[in-house]
């Protein structure tokens, strides 16, 4: 007799109807978008100040480069000592007051340039200021040694290499920025689901032990029917949940910019400034990139690879938790078993994080995609950069081949440890239950 | 005589400790079998092989004269000694929910269901949660959720605890009338007396052994002593216990009684009968207490242990 849907829905409908879900479900979004709105509300309210910093140019030659934006004024100080400007400034309630002493040699202006002011100033601030003179006074020194600062400006190369492949392909820089980013979100997501669903599962194999319920259960359904029928139900709720959080983020970060009259693509602060002034120096063809970037990844094979990806190495991981469950008697011994399972999984990330970045398709990131606890992980975050289709098959035939012995693994515990009450189970009693 | 499940040399080991021992019993149709045995004996690893929850090492199982099918569960109703209900769920969802994982169909089990709540006036608690309900209260629901599917082999692990004297009662009268009904019954107890007033066939199973089978009744035979046990008016007790001491083995017995009178046990030779004891003891004094003394099932447990 086939049990497993009326399992998986039994699973699926007492999760879905708990309490603690449904609110979980609702409130994380709204939680998460009430911090977002009170984080943007406060650093906006932080950034929006204006700052009037005042400036004593005893040398009469620096203080031009100083222009007045939207958030920082400059006012400057004329025929006053530095002791009547710092008086005054501080007087005013002004953010600082910069002092540029009169020298005929450059190299000691730039030594005694001091920043005066109340409180430890920005660290942005600090080093704009910085910047800008760093570059003036590099200007003056150049026009002493009597070079054509034109003819060096004018000398100034911008290289953009295109990267291309033997069959025409052009990548990028901005080619793998994102396909990093896609490999990044599906391994995280991953990561994340094995998290929060598998401790799940475990739970609620603990409370099929605790309750006593299970040896009923079991006289009616083969365990490794009632295993999996928790694992596909939970799973399910899973994405049930995940879903409704994007939904509702979407519904509720749109109702939020409206109410609260933030705009995150406009929302401009000095950082913004700073780092459109870097940008200008860049290509405006980038953006094209960016397009011709997304447009260029593997878009079939990526989907295709990250459901397959994803639901073996979820599978896999389920498996090991529900094990874990049926192995304990409650929460608080599930400890020893864990990190076993987690281990993989962080290793997984790190691989994921600092080898395929440096090189997707090196020894490391290769063997670890190979790897069944980290191959779902690593794997997609290397299918972005193109990875041979039968490497991407081998893999997942290791992981399909992997699944199927750790569920005939853990079905074995499942039979023997649900039955088992009273005592924490050691490695060695596990290994014997196998053999039972 | 038609026997509804059979085993057949069962063995099983776990590890090192070996839990059952080539233990062959026979459980015959429409009757109410009870399977005893001290604490570890090794009866909960017999039933859960019984309900393919453990598989044996060897040796093998019948249900009406076949080997036992993963599909058969639907025909074996069970209640655990270790047992519970989701605590959250409703008590009609639950319900249902077992009833299908047992092969039944939505309507019918709502029906069947409906019945047995009338019949045990419990109709009201459908949509409470387990938790709101008391241990009692859930053991019924227990109860409801083991026969609900008619099954032709019912086995009950400690059916009455938890429960109170009126309720055990209830439980125990359903019980009889389900035998009654059609239905082979196979009962584990470490309670005496409930094993004499239901029980028709027993085993004993000791050490993973099992060390006695048979009828009721046929094994209180074998070991009845032919002692009886007597209440004599007489002048002269003394002289009254010589006379008596002379012909037959006599202890002297303790039972209540209105009368002062002598109380003897008297041990009969195998050739003698009570009829024979009686006149004997009617032409010496008067009889007003005389009872064979039947060993109960407590007796036989305890004394075949201590054998073995």
């Amino acid at each position: 007799m086939n049990h497993l849907p009326l399992i998986i829905k039994r699973e699926y409908l007492t999760k879905v109807k708990n309490k603690s879900f449904i609110v979980m479900t609702i409130l994380s979004p709204i939680i998460l978008m009430a911090l977002f709105a009170v984080v943007a509300y406060l650093s906006q309210l932080n950034n929006n100040k204006e700052r009037i910093i005042s400036i004593l140019d005893e040398s009469g030659q620096i203080s031009v480069i100083f222009k007045n934006t939207e958030y920082t004024k400059y006012t400057m100080l004329e025929d006053k000592s530095l002791k009547e400007a710092k008086e005054m400034v501080e007087l005013n309630g002004d953010y600082g007051l910069l002092h540029i002493p009169n020298n005929t040699n450059l190299d000691n202006i730039a030594k005694d340039i001091r920043f005066y002011s109340e409180d430890t100033p920005s660290l942005t601030v600090i080093s704009r200021i910085e910047s800008k003179l760093e570059k003036k006074i590099t200007d003056l020194k150049l026009q002493q040694a009597g070079v054509d600062i034109a003819q060096i400006k004018a000398s100034k190369t911008y290289i953009d290499v295109v990267q291309e492949s033997y069959q025409g392909e052009k990548t990028s820089k901005m080619d793998n920025v994102i396909k990093l980013a896609f490999g990044g979100f599906a391994g995280y997501l991953l990561f994340m689901f094995i998290i929060i669903y598998g401790n799940m599962i475990m739970r609620s194999v603990i409370e099929e032990k605790t309750s006593r319920i299970i040896e009923v259960i079991i006289s009616s359904v083969k365990p490794i029917q009632l295993m999996m029928g928790k694992i596909i139900g939970t799973s399910l709720a899973g994405i049930t949940q995940f879903v409704i959080w994007i939904v509702l983020g979407g519904v509720l970060m749109t109702v939020v910019s409206i109410v609260f009259g933030i705009n995150i693509a406009e929302m401009q602060t000095p950082q913004q400034e700073i780092m459109q002034q870097a940008a200008q120096s860049v290509e405006t063809n980038e953006i094209q990139n960016l397009i011709s970037a997304i447009y260029h990844l593997p878009m079939t094979n990526l989907v295709i690879a990250f459901i397959l990806f994803f639901i073996g190495g979820y599978l896999l991981y389920s498996a090991l938790y529900a094990a874990i469950g049926a192995a304990v008697d409650n929460e608080t011994d599930t400890q020893q078993f864990m990190i076993p399972i987690l281990m993989p999984l962080i290793l997984a990330v790190y691989v994921g994080v600092f080898t395929v970045i440096e090189d997707p398709h090196g020894t490391v990131s290769t063997i670890f995609s190979f790897i069944p606890l980290t191959s779902p992980v690593v794997m997609l975050m290397r299918i972005p950069f193109g990875v041979p289709i039968w490497q991407q098959l081998l893999a997942l035939g290791i992981l399909i081949a992997t699944f199927i012995v750790v569920v005939w693994f853990a079905a074995k515990i499942y039979r023997v440890g649900i039955l088992m009450y009273g005592k924490k189970p050691s490695y060695k009693e596990l290994y014997k239950w196998l053999r039972y | 005589m038609k026997y509804l499940l059979v085993t057949k040399s069962v063995s099983k080991s776990f590890g090192n400790f070996k839990a059952l021992n080539d233990v062959s019993i026979e459980v015959p149709s429409r009757s109410i079998f009870g399977l005893l045995g001290p604490n570890g004996a090794g009866k909960t690893t017999l039933i859960r092989i019984i309900n393919q929850i453990t598989m044996p090492d060897s040796g093998s199982v019948l249900l009406d004269g076949e080997l036992l099918q993963p599909n058969d569960i639907q025909y074996i109703g069970y209640l655990p000694e270790e047992r519970g209900l989701y605590k959250s769920m409703k008590v009609g969802e639950q319900a249902l929910y077992l009833a299908q994982l047992k092969g039944m169909s939505k309507a019918e089990a709502k029906k069947r269901l409906k019945y047995w709540f009338d019949k045990l006036e419990i109709g009201d608690w459908w949509d409470k949660k387990i938790q709101e309900l008391s241990k009692g209260m859930a053991q019924k629901i227990q109860f409801v959720v083991t026969v609900l599917h008619q099954p032709k082999l019912l086995i009950f692990d400690e059916p009455f605890s938890g429960f109170d004297a009126i309720n055990a009662n209830l439980i125990k009268d359903e019980i009889l009338q389900l035998r009654d009904e059609g239905s082979t019954v196979i009962f584990s107890t470490h309670r005496m007396e409930s094993v004499e007033e239901l029980c028709d066939h027993i085993a004993l199973i000791h050490k993973s052994n099992k060390i006695l089978e048979g009828p009721l009744q046929d094994i209180k035979r074998t070991y009845k002593t032919h002692t009886f046990e007597v209440g004599l008016v007489t002048d002269n007790e003394d002289r009254l216990k010589e006379i008596i001491q002379q012909n037959f083995e006599i202890a002297q017995a303790d039972f209540k009684s209105l009368n002062d009178d002598l109380k003897l046990n008297i041990k009969l030779k195998p050739n003698e009968t009570s009829n024979d004891l009686l006149s004997f003891l009617t032409q010496k004094a008067e009889v007003n207490h005389f009872i064979e003394l039947v060993p109960t099932a407590n007796d036989i447990f305890i004394q075949t242990i201590k054998n073995h």
